[in-house]
């Protein structure tokens, strides 16, 4: 099997060579008038068709690199494509950086690669230009991609951002939660036997945000990635100086997911997503969004909870047995490296 | 659906859950009427008090109605000395086997956990199955710290019982008992008007070891599960003695719990443990609170033989008000450190290290917030 070399790092011939090799079989997205990835110049030129344009960057580790439903290159051109479509923006252009380890498998990282060229190829994501390193073996495990989405806001559109929410909103999920988390979490604690047919969630969430921006009026939205819905909704609660309840009969989750964090001890609620929004809609437009939603497939969309007024930041579960509990940051790390 | 799955959907079941919670409002109402401001009922377990925050069942109770939570977490009340005697083993060198639990909990100066990271020979392990494993494997000299209530003591013996305990294992006794500890508390001053017993530990000792505080004390017990319906039964059980002027001993959890428990347990234990006055951390010595190993098995005693010296142990830090809590005299919220200069991540005392801990359950799932909102969201529980 061919093989990493360090010489590959070295930005010779040799990367020059593997980077031809490995962008040969990719198909990138090509902006008119803009210097991009097949220009192999310093940097990268974009036209962008508006005055706002919104930025993401974000480094991806985890662990294991492939994946029930994904590998790293799938989540690192997601992950960022979802920070820019959640603030309203459409994401248009993006940049890479990739690190291996020497050593690392060729064909892994042609498949890797593959993986992010095809997120942002069907997302129309024009890949501008990136880099490569290598780093000697056991200074870095296995692979680090980090990946920057350009994208912007669409004329008459406005930015969405977590501090919108407003007492009287509806809280909505685009579905099912926590997946991509617990196939991370049970792959590393060695029970991948228990997950059945459980993916991880991992998918670009601009379609949602474009039904939901077109159906009704969005307040605040968020991507819940690390953390999970607990966290997300604690940041939207902090930032907009509102609480929030919400009903955990209404939360969707698939029983695979229940079944798993029982096993483990752990919370569903703090377990990660990698292509799932809540947002904070107005109370007019919730069901018209949640019912675009629905049409469009996404049919585990849910209201669940809704925002008042009564003490900021706080957020509150309608538990199970119709108790109340206080739904506090996740602490500590639940499980490093699942993104 | 099978058996099993019937029986949880119906115990997590919110229909239920406040149908029980609004009979509990009714009785709590009538007894307010006959003079009862205030009445209290402790239970004994860290899972209930996980039970009862996790679900947020304080929301769903009267106002003049307290559920506290009394010495229910093993870990919490093991002495800073048995914990300073595991982690001088451990810097003496011994491979010290500890629960993962206990592994965090500070003795007097530091946890095994921080003395393992400046070299000290400290082990995880998840039984005492795995502790005769891993012996019984690489013949190394090895300590097991042996904490935690009736539920654990009997695995551990029945280990000696059938002589498989490798003879480089030693163990390092810091059973308590629960049953003493509740007989202390209600033989001091206490406004208790009801117990609820923990299930796990009754499974082994049985409903019957809790008939002494109906006779003794007068008051109403009941031996409860573990899921939220079960714990709001027993809290609807004791308003109907307190109703009815009954003191009666009620087993709720019949689906696990017999009345004379877990007859090959006792038998065990009894063969393998004495029963001798223990101190529990921060509170003193309860009389014949704490197991130790009989003379016959001796040579299997790590104090007997490493002849462990530790000295100016020092059980809670000024201020640290753990022994209250654990006693069920003082909230989290009463402590001046609680989640300023304690919290989950740099803990204090120990019932904020333990998964079992009040003040942990309360920080992880803001417990404290929940008392003090409780007439605020009234509305939103029992909401249609």
């Amino acid at each position: 099997m061919e093989r990493i070399t360090l010489a590959h790092g070295a930005g010779g011939k040799e990367m020059e060579d593997l980077v031809k090799k490995l962008f040969q079989k990719i198909k990138v997205v090509k902006i008119p008038d803009s210097i991009g990835l097949d220009n192999f110049d310093d940097g990268s030129s974009v036209n962008v068709p508006t005055s706002s344009v919104v930025i993401s960057i974000d480094s991806y580790t985890v662990d294991p690199i492939f994946f029930p439903g994904g590998d790293i290159g799938k989540l690192a051109a997601t992950g960022s494509i979802n920070d820019v479509a959640v603030m309203g923006a459409t994401p248009i252009a993006a940049l890479d950086s990739i690190v291996v380890e020497e050593g690392f498998s060729i064909k892994d990282l042609e498949t890797i690669l593959k993986s992010l060229a095809n997120v942002f190829e069907s997302e129309n994501v024009a890949l501008l230009g990136g880099d490569f390193k290598v780093m000697p073996k056991g200074k870095i495990d296995k692979i680090v991609i980090t990946t920057t989405v350009i994208g912007y806001l669409p004329p008459n559109h406005k930015l969405i951002l977590d501090s919108g929410a407003k007492p009287g909103d509806k809280i909505i999920v685009s579905g099912t939660i926590g997946e991509h988390g617990a196939v991370i979490t049970a792959l590393r604690m060695g029970i991948e036997t228990e997950l059945g047919n459980l993916k991880s969630d991992c998918m670009p969430v601009t379609k949602v945000m474009k039904i939901a921006i077109k159906n009704g009026d969005i307040h605040a939205a968020k991507d819940p990635t690390r953390g999970g819905l607990a966290m997300a909704l604690n940041e939207i609660a902090e930032k907009s100086k509102v609480s929030i309840i919400v009903d955990e009969e209404e939360i969707p989750i698939r029983e695979e997911v229940i079944a798993l964090s029982e096993m483990l001890g752990i919370d569903p609620l703090a377990l990660a997503c990698e292509g799932r929004v809540v947002m904070s809609v107005s109370p007019d437009t919730a069901e018209d969004i949640l019912t675009a939603l629905h049409d469009a497939g996404y049919r585990d969309a849910r209201i669940i909870g809704e925002v008042q007024e009564k003490e900021e930041g706080l957020v509150l579960l309608r538990t199970k047995a119709g108790g109340l509990r206080i739904l506090e940051k996740p602490t500590g790390e639940l499980t490093p490296r699942i993104c | 659906m099978s058996n099993i799955q019937q029986m949880f959907s119906f115990l997590h079941n919110r229909k239920i859950s406040i149908s029980i919670a609004k009979k509990i409002h009714k009785i709590a109402d009538e007894l307010r009427k006959r003079g009862y401001e205030k009445i209290t009922i402790m239970h004994v377990c860290g899972t209930h008090e996980h039970t009862i925050t996790y679900y947020g069942l304080r929301a769903l109770l009267p106002e003049n109605l307290n559920v506290i939570a009394g010495p229910g977490c093993p870990v919490c009340i093991v002495p800073a000395r048995e914990i300073d005697e595991a982690i001088k083993l451990a810097k003496d060198g011994i491979r010290v086997l500890s629960y993962g639990d206990m592994y965090r909990v500070p003795g007097s100066r530091e946890s095994l956990a921080q003395a393992r990271a400046k070299g000290a020979n400290v082990m995880v392990v998840y039984s005492f199955m795995d502790a005769v494993r891993i012996a019984g494997n690489d013949n190394i000299e090895s300590v097991f710290f042996g904490v935690g209530f009736e539920t654990t003591a009997p695995t551990v013996a029945s280990f000696f019982v059938r002589k498989k305990v490798p003879k480089n294992l030693y163990l390092l006794p810091s059973y308590r008992i629960t049953v003493p500890a509740v007989r202390y508390i209600l033989q001091g001053d206490h406004n208790l008007d009801g117990i609820i017993a923990p299930g796990h530990v009754s499974t082994i000792i049985g409903a019957s070891a809790w008939s002494f505080i109906a006779e003794d004390y007068g008051l109403p017990v009941v031996v409860a599960g573990f899921e939220p319906v079960d714990v709001l039964l027993a809290i609807l059980e004791i308003l109907k003695c307190i109703r009815d002027n009954k003191a009666e001993t009620i087993n709720e959890y019949r689906r696990v719990v017999k009345w004379e428990g877990n007859l090959v347990a006792k038998r065990i234990i009894n063969e393998v443990f004495y029963t001798a006055d223990g101190d529990w951390r921060g509170i003193g010595v309860i009389p014949e609170s704490r197991w130790l190993l009989r003379e016959e098995f001796s040579d299997f005693d790590a104090r007997k033989i490493f002849n462990i010296k530790v000295q100016g142990s020092i059980d809670i830090k000024p201020g640290c008000k753990c022994a209250d809590i654990i006693l069920g005299k003082a909230l989290p919220t009463d402590c001046p450190y609680y989640l300023k200069a304690c919290t989950p991540q740099h803990p204090i005392g120990p019932c904020m290290v333990s998964s079992e801990g009040t003040c942990s359950i309360w920080a992880r799932f803001g417990g404290h917030k929940v008392l003090e909102l409780r007439d605020k969201i009234r509305e939103e529980v029992f909401k249609e």
